[in-house]
Parts: structure tokens; C-alpha cells; sequence
């Protein structure tokens, strides 16, 4: 995260616990590195230790790191070799999804005792909308303090959370609260807050954009704020532009919304060396596209176009994609039109990452199925339920496509069949 | 080089052979058609070793020789032309086009470096032009679009005796026609994976012509892997698809029905376009039959809705089965026939459109099967 480091951290008496929190029901609640507290949390003995837990491969990268490690310098996203060399005596530990989903989901109850208007943005990190909870629980910075209170207790996690008028400031809210904090930003207060921010701490300004600013003179908030918006056009085009002075101006019309819907469903995979051979790239598309199929058929979903992502060794990255005659939740179907891509594309450079992303999704029981002639009425959709169900019980290397056989889930093999 | 030329049969000649000019040439080259002035009069031609056209035009020529120029930009020209003779001659590395005040001066292309047409292929029969541009048409709109399914994007040509039969599906709808033609052979057995675009192309454009249309095409001897088609002046080779494999799709046809409903062509795909227009293109539309006659509907309890009542015969059990709009309203208006009969074995299986007289009897010769959508409801 880029945008957490252009915020000051810190505390500052006109948006503490106390201030004016009438304008700001929206709250942004953040898990202090959450990957590496869940890890700490069943290894007591870490506490206190720089740790890491990211892609332990050479080609690895960090996905979380605790406090103690980004004193050394480590952060999210960044090579995990590169973590290494920073800070050689942290712990290094490779992700266990399952672990951090369970406890994200305990923590999203927590947030949905408060209030129904709850809209995760990630496993970590969540909007809520506590202007209905007024009466019930209190102020919003009561009950911002009740959610952190009732995490630490049951879940032994700790948080952050910013409470503002908007959503967009209640996220840089949060992110200068951290770590462990609390932070309120008046809705009379907001421009004051936001106005000393360098412009990346707005939502849209990537690397590129800030360069864009910085060359029109443009590093503070308050600088967009002030700056005509035809000038900003002129560089950024207009809808950026638009976006972005109403967000200087601290306007951010977006509501909490609870069906926060997966737009996609996707995998990829990043070779330990980057490869050509058509044969393992064939399989790699393959546990790919079983990935993303168990997924789909998981969710009771289905989707409409199926896309491919290929990053060469040069970083080059490509994406093609192509709707279906109708949804589908098949992985041999997913497959099939990905390698058609994938095919198609004809390559020839090596090969660093590859990806199968199924887009334009939409309810499995709810959406008519073009049926295509000649295809039997047990077919691989039918196959694969089965699948699905057999690996239910026994895991999921017991059924599997049969190239897959023998060579492990890309890197690593899964093999924890349970009794 | 050096010839007069009628306007129209100029503008037809290369609006003909530049129609099948690749957008994005491999070679620069393949973007230019080919005129060609001898004694058998001028050749227009355009090749991008998929398919060759080529035209003979009736013309005098003062000097004979050949110019390559681009054939889009003569293709736009030559239809913008007043209606006068038109005088061509090769100046240099130049086309100068004069024709009443007007006067062009195109680029060439090197002559040598254009790659030489395709021979025809022998011939294996004819069939009258029309019939066969009608029949074309009829099978081509259920060839599938999708290049990685290419055997999908092909008209299947069986030719067994008198009997010319052309089969397409792209998997969701199968249209077959069974034309009689004219063999050379009596006793011919060949079959042949044509691509679709190129054949409706090129059916559409023998058609209006009258006259005969030449089928050439010769399997274990010279030409093979080739189709050609020749009508008046025209001729037109292309390449064929690898048919190898093409699945047994007649066996698709229910061999039995337990429902059948006749409909107004007209009426219903009138009453389909309206209803389909609550959903996207891949929504369904649902028909409901039953002894009352059909109800059309289409949307969602959360969308909007839409539903039309019409005229149907219906024998069999009350019957709701939901299809692609586009995929019905394709099959009904190239049934060719004023009253349409559906034959239904159940929802979940393929229906058969069959055109009809007038009487409600089924025309053999052309079938539309057609898979439905299953709806959840």
C-alpha cells in the first residue's frame, strides 16, 4: 500500500476520541497487520519479533508484515527476497488463507452486531455506516470504541479505525490512527485534515498521477483544492479530474453498501523461474482454471467472460478475454476458452505470471443456461460437481484433473486428505 | 496496359474482388487487386491466400500488361464515377484513371511480387444460381463466429449423387438444407468443410447473377483442400476448413416429438422482437404453448417485463421452453415459408422449425433444430 505511507502517522488533539463526532457516521475499521497477528496470535512466542508472512519462493512477496519488521524497512508487496535482505532476523512464514478467513470472518461479525450496513473491502478492512445505531449504542466514536474493545477481547487482534463524514476520509482516518488507534475527523474539521496531505493520500493518484501533479507545481491537497479545474483536465482528463477535486474538497458521495457483490472470481500464479514451455504453462492454466471453477461452484455463481493475464520476464503484461455464449461456473469450460487465449496470443517469450480471471458474474440458480447441442446430459459440469463433493470429504488431491497429477498445486503440493 | 472500360462493369469487378481483401494485408501486396488486360479481355483479381475472385470484364485493349493498385482505394473510386467510359492506362510506376473531366493517378504495386492465383479445382457439378444463393443463406446464419472453434465457423457441403446437402451449427442451433443439383459425376460421394463467411459471400454475389453456378471441387487429385465456384464471368476459389472430424450432427434431430405447434412466421417473430426487448441479447424469451394458443414472454420479476398473446396451433401436452431470441428469429425468417412448425420432445431438448404449405404440412428439405435455454424459474 503505497497511499499508508503518505499519511502522517500520529496523534493530534483536534481528531481524537473526543472530538466532534455528530457529521461522521462512517467508519473505516483496519486489522493492524493482519496476517501477521493471526500468525502471532497461535504462536505467542513471536510477539515482539519482526515477522513476515508472504511467498517464501524466490519470486515471493510479502504480504504482511508486523511493526517490528517495518522498522527495518519491510513492506507490503515488496519482494520477498528483498524483505530478507532488509531484515535477516525476522521469521518469515508463508501465508495460511485459511487461518486469516476464519478469523476475518469472525471479525466481520463483530462489526455486524453493530450494524447491518457493513461492506468488507478485503479480509482486513471494512466500511461501516453506525448512523441507525445511534440510539441503540451511541456515538459513532463510542461505538468505534466498542468494536476495537470487543476485537481485542474476543478475537486477540487489534485495529484501527477512522470515523468521518465520508468514506474516503474515514480510510485515511484509519490509516493514521494506526497502529492500535482511533481517530474522529469533525465533519467541520474535514478540509483541515485533508488539506496538508501530499496528494497521494487521495483515492486515484497512483505513482504516475502524482508525477503528472508534482510537475504542475500541485504536492498538497489543499493545492488540488485550490487549483483550477480546467488546469487539472488539461493533464488528467476530465473525469480524473472531476474525481479528484471533489475529493479535495473532501466530497464523497459513495454510501456503505452491505452487497458489496464479487465482480470476479480470479487466480494467477508467479513461476519460481519464468518459463516457455507450452506443456507447463498448459498445466499451470489448468490448476488455475480448477481454482477459480471450484470457487465459482462454491459461491453458486457463474460468469460470462473469461479473461487471461501473462506477464513476461521483461514485466510486459498483457490481458485478453472473451464472453461466452452463456455463464458458466465449468472449469473445463474456463480452460479451455483460457488456453484458446492463451493460444492465440502466441507468445514465444518466457513467461512470469500468468493468470485466469472469470468476470461478469451473476447467480448460479438464477441464470438461464443455454444449452449447446450434442453435449451429454452428464456432462463436465456434471463431472465436476461430483468432484467437488468427493473432494469435500477426502481433499482435494484426491480428485483432480489427471495432468495435474504428480505435479503439486504449482508450488506447493497439497496433500492433507482428512479421515 | 491500356484499355476503355463500361463504368458499371468496372465499379462490379473490383467492388467484387476488393470485398474480399484482408484489412490488415501480411503483405502489402495482398492489398491490391490485380488488373490484367489480354486477349480474353481484362482480369480484375484479389487473393489473400484464402480466398482468390477474379472477374473477366469484356474489354478492347490498345496494349496489353498488368497493374496492381490498391483495391480499396480503386473500389471507391470506381463507385464514385459518373456514368462514362472509363480509360486505364499503366504510366510507370502509375494507374492513370480517366473518365469524362475526372482524372486519377494511383500508385502500383510490383506485378512480380503478387502470388499466383489458385487453379480451379475440377468441376464436380452445377445448380442454379438463385436456388443455391436462397440455400446458402438458409444454413450459413447458424455457423458459429468463434475462431477458436473453427470447425464450428464452416458449412458442411455433402454432395452424394443428385442430392447437395449443406449442414452449419455453432452448438446452439443446426440448420440443414437438401437441394437437388446436377453432378458430373452421378455416382459423387465428397464432402467438404467450406467457411461460412466466404460462402454466403460469395453465394449472395452469384446469385442475383442467373444463370448456372459451377461447383469445383476434387478430392485425391489436383485442387484438393480447395473449393471453387464459378458463375457468368466470376470465379472465386477458397481455401477449405480440416472437416475431419465434423461430428455426426444429423443424429441431433429427435428421432420422435410429443408436441407440435404451427405459427405465423411473420407474427411470431414480430411479437419476439418486441417481447425481447425487456432483455439483454442472451436473455430468453419463454413460449408457452398450449391449446389456447402461444403466450411470449420475456424479463425478470426484478427487471422489466414483457408478454404477447398470439395464434397457435398446438397439439401435445401445455409446453413452456425458453430460447435466444436472435437464434429463433433466424431460424423463422430463412424458413422461407409463411407458417412455421415447431416439434418439441420436452423443455431441455432440441427443437425442430420445419417450414410449411399453407395446410400445415410440413416441407422436407430444409430443418432448423434448435437448442432451448433452461430457465429456473
Amino acid at each position: 500500500m503505497g497511499r499508508s505511507q503518505s499519511v502522517p502517522r500520529g496523534s493530534d488533539p483536534r481528531f481524537g476520541a473526543d472530538a466532534d463526532d455528530s457529521g461522521s457516521p462512517i467508519l473505516h475499521v483496519d486489522m493492524d497487520a493482519f496476517f501477521v497477528a493471526v500468525e502471532v496470535r497461535r504462536r505467542p512466542d513471536l510477539r515482539g519479533r519482526p515477522v513476515v508472512v508472504g511467498g517464501v519462493g524466490p519470486r515471493g512477496v510479502v504480504s504482511s508484515a508486523s511493526y517490528e519488521a517495518r522498522e527495518y524497512g519491510v513492506r507490503s508487496a515488496m519482494p520477498t527476497m528483498r524483505a530478507r535482505a532488509l531484515c535477516p532476523s525476522a521469521v518469515f512464514l508463508p501465508p495460511d488463507f485459511s487461518q486469516y478467513t476464519a478469523a476475518s470472518r469472525a471479525v466481520m461479525e463483530i462489526f455486524r452486531d453493530v450494524t447491518p450496513l457493513v461492506e468488507p473491502l478485503s479480509l482486513d478492512e471494512a466500511f461501516l455506516d453506525v448512523a441507525g445505531a445511534r440510539k441503540l449504542l451511541g456515538r459513532p466514536a463510542e461505538i468505534a470504541r466498542l468494536i476495537r474493545a470487543r476485537v481485542a477481547e474476543q478475537e486477540r487482534l487489534t485495529c484501527s479505525v477512522g470515523v468521518a463524514p465520508t468514506k474516503f476520509v474515514a480510510k485515511l482516518g484509519s490509516t493514521r490512527a494506526k497502529p492500535d488507534g482511533l481517530i474522529v475527523v469533525p465533519a467541520g474539521q474535514v478540509l483541515d485534515f485533508l488539506h496538508p496531505l501530499p496528494v497521494e493520500a487521495l483515492w486515484g493518484v497512483g505513482e504516475r498521477a502524482a508525477e503528472t501533479l508534482r510537475r504542475l507545481g500541485l504536492r498538497t491537497v489543499r493545492d488540488i483544492a485550490e487549483a483550477p479545474v480546467g488546469m487539472l483536465r488539461g493533464s488528467l482528463g476530465d473525469a480524473a479530474a472531476a474525481h479528484l477535486h471533489e475529493l479535495a474538497w473532501g466530497r464523497d458521495p459513495r454510501r456503505v453498501s452491505p452487497e458489496h457483490a464479487e465482480k470476479s472470481i480470479g487466480a494467477e500464479v508467479t513461476f519460481d523461474t519464468d518459463l516457455a514451455e507450452p506443456e507447463t504453462i498448459r498445466r499451470a492454466l489448468l490448476a488455475l482454471s480448477e481454482k477459480v471453477g471450484v470457487r465459482l461452484r462454491r459461491a453458486g455463481q457463474v460468469g460470462r467472460t473469461v479473461s487471461i493475464k501473462v506477464r513476461f520476464a521483461d514485466f510486459r503484461t498483457v490481458n485478453r478475454s472473451r464472453t461466452l455464449g452463456g455463464p458458466t461456473d465449468v472449469t473445463r469450460e474456463v480452460f479451455d476458452t483460457a488456453w484458446a487465449l492463451f493460444d492465440a496470443l502466441d507468445p514465444g517469450d518466457r513467461i512470469r505470471l500468468i493468470g485466469v480471471r472469470v468476470e461478469g458474474l451473476s447467480d448460479g440458480d438464477q441464470t438461464p443456461r443455454q444449452l449447446a447441442l450434442g453435449a451429454p446430459e452428464h456432462g463436465w459440469r456434471e463431472a465436476e460437481a461430483a468432484a467437488d463433493a468427493a473432494a469435500a470429504r477426502f481433499g482435494r488431491s484426491m480428485v483432480r484433473p489427471a495432468s495435474l497429477l504428480g505435479h503439486g498445486d504449482l508450488r506447493r503440493t497439497e496433500n492433507q486428505a482428512r479421515p | 496496359m491500356k484499355f476503355r472500360v463500361e463504368r458499371d462493369a468496372l465499379a462490379d469487378a473490383v467492388a467484387w474482388t476488393a470485398k474480399s481483401l484482408p484489412n490488415r494485408p501480411s503483405v502489402p501486396v495482398l492489398a491490391g487487386v490485380l488488373l490484367r488486360a489480354g486477349e480474353g479481355g481484362l482480369h480484375v483479381s484479389g487473393f489473400d491466400y484464402e480466398v482468390s475472385s477474379q472477374v473477366t470484364v469484356d474489354v478492347q485493349s490498345e496494349a496489353e500488361g498488368a497493374a496492381l493498385v490498391s483495391g480499396r482505394l480503386l473500389a471507391e473510386i470506381t463507385k464514385a464515377l459518373p456514368a462514362k467510359p472509363v480509360d486505364i492506362a499503366a504510366a510507370g510506376a502509375h494507374l492513370e484513371l480517366v473518365c469524362g473531366s475526372a482524372r486519377f493517378t494511383l500508385p502500383t504495386m510490383p506485378v512480380e511480387d503478387y502470388p499466383t492465383l489458385p487453379e480451379m479445382p475440377g468441376s464436380a457439378g452445377t445448380i442454379d444460381a438463385a436456388t443455391f444463393a436462397a440455400a446458402v443463406g438458409q444454413v450459413a446464419i447458424a455457423a458459429g463466429r468463434d475462431e477458436t472453434l473453427p470447425m464450428m465457423t464452416g458449412v458442411r457441403i455433402e454432395l452424394n449423387g443428385s442430392t447437395l446437402a449443406m449442414l452449419a451449427t455453432d452448438r446452439y442451433r443446426l440448420a440443414l438444407r437438401e437441394i437437388d443439383w446436377r453432378p458430373d459425376d452421378p455416382e459423387v460421394s465428397i464432402n467438404a468443410l467450406v467457411p461460412a463467411r466466404t460462402l454466403h459471400d460469395t453465394a449472395k454475389a452469384l446469385g442475383p447473377l442467373g444463370g448456372d453456378v459451377t461447383m469445383a471441387l476434387s478430392q485425391g487429385a489436383a485442387g484438393e483442400g480447395l473449393i471453387g465456384f464459378a458463375g457468368g464471368t466470376r470465379r472465386t476459389t477458397s481455401r477449405l476448413l480440416d472437416g475431419a472430424n465434423y461430428p455426426p450432427v444429423r443424429s441431433l434431430f429427435p428421432a420422435s416429438s410429443n408436441a407440435e405447434a404451427r405459427v405465423s412466421v411473420a407474427a411470431l417473430v414480430e411479437v419476439v422482437k418486441r417481447v425481447s426487448l425487456v432483455g439483454g441479447r442472451t436473455t430468453p424469451v419463454l413460449l408457452n404453448f398450449s391449446s389456447d394458443g402461444l403466450v411470449v414472454e420475456a424479463g425478470s420479476t426484478e427487471e422489466a417485463r414483457a408478454s404477447e398473446a398470439m395464434d397457435a396451433t398446438f397439439t401435445g401436452e401445455p409446453l413452456t421452453i425458453g430460447f435466444n431470441p436472435q437464434y429463433l428469429i433466424d431460424g423463422l425468417q430463412n424458413l422461407g415459408s409463411t407458417l412455421a412448425v415447431f416439434s418439441f420432445v420436452d423443455a431441455f431438448k432440441p427443437a425442430v422449425i420445419s417450414p410449411s404449405t399453407e395446410d400445415g404440412e410440413i416441407v422436407p428439405g430444409y430443418r432448423y433444430l434448435i437448442m432451448p435455454i433452461r430457465v429456473t424459474r
